[in-house]
């Protein structure tokens, strides 16, 4: 399976900063393979964050987002020792699933 | 602007009934529509089905480098002191799909995110954000050495 998301959140004064690093190739189904044919897309469609079981963040990525994509968003209301877990499905339907304690 | 409304209603109804008929979850059904600004080809299609033209406002930034030295990983963002804000667009003008990334911000939630996305030119960045209904946009200018679309 993909390998695992790095997330790091932090909680600086009343704001979670929350960095994500995913692992995925993010196709662009533009580019083409040395025998000429185009490699299909296969990118990240959806993200969803949530914290407490309730979303902090949800998006939605075409191909023009890179590979081993970067994600970066900020909330409030969290506390320190708290989970927030983020999830990704691409178009192929794969998905994954991680999650962090906020420090 | 007749078609234009009958094919959205139309979509949205076909969409309602498959829900209705339980083929398709009904979060599938609001991400397949949500993903229509994703075909747009061109910037002005795509803002079109983001929600129209945004009045370009300076509460809303987009946060890029002026110049961008490898196209395929480009650290874009957009901050908006818009109260309320609920969803960010990022697009990015040159690119065969303009707009390239969504995001719904929740109550709580920042108006404040930043990911990477490819460029394959020098190109307008164009963040529009929705607050309230409203739509308001900022543009800025990155220049890329190094295009990223791999071709």
């Amino acid at each position: 399976m993909a390998d695992p998301m790095r997330i790091r959140a932090n909680l600086a004064g009343d704001e979670t900063t929350v960095r994500v690093l995913m692992a995925h190739v993010m196709e662009t189904g533009q580019r083409k393979n040395p025998a000429g044919e185009t490699i299909p897309a296969h990118y990240i469609t959806d993200v969803e964050a949530t914290h407490n079981g309730k979303a902090v963040l949800q998006a939605a990525w075409s191909t023009a987002v890179s590979q081993n994509p970067f994600l970066s968003f900020k909330f409030k209301g969290a506390a320190k020792g708290d989970k927030v877990v983020v999830k990704w499905t691409d178009n192929k339907g794969e998905s994954r699933t991680d999650e962090t304690t906020i420090a | 602007m007749k078609a234009t409304r009958r094919t959205a209603l139309k979509t949205s109804g076909a969409f309602a009934t498959l829900v209705s008929l339980g083929i398709i979850t009904q979060q599938q059904a609001m991400a397949a529509v949500g993903r229509a600004g994703f075909e747009a080809k061109n910037l002005a299609d795509a803002l079109k089905a983001v929600g129209g033209e945004a009045a370009s406002n300076d509460q809303v930034a987009v946060v890029s480098p002026d110049i961008a030295e490898n196209g395929a990983v480009v650290p874009v963002g957009a901050t908006s002191k818009i109260p309320n804000t609920t969803e960010i667009y990022l697009l990015v003008e040159k690119n065969p799909s303009p707009l390239a990334a969504k995001f719904m911000i929740p109550a709580g939630t920042a108006a404040d995110v930043q990911t990477r996305l490819r460029m394959g030119q020098s190109t307008n960045v164009v963040a529009v954000v929705k607050a309230d209904g409203k739509l308001y946009s900022a543009t800025k200018e990155t220049k890329v050495t190094l295009g990223g679309c791999g071709g």
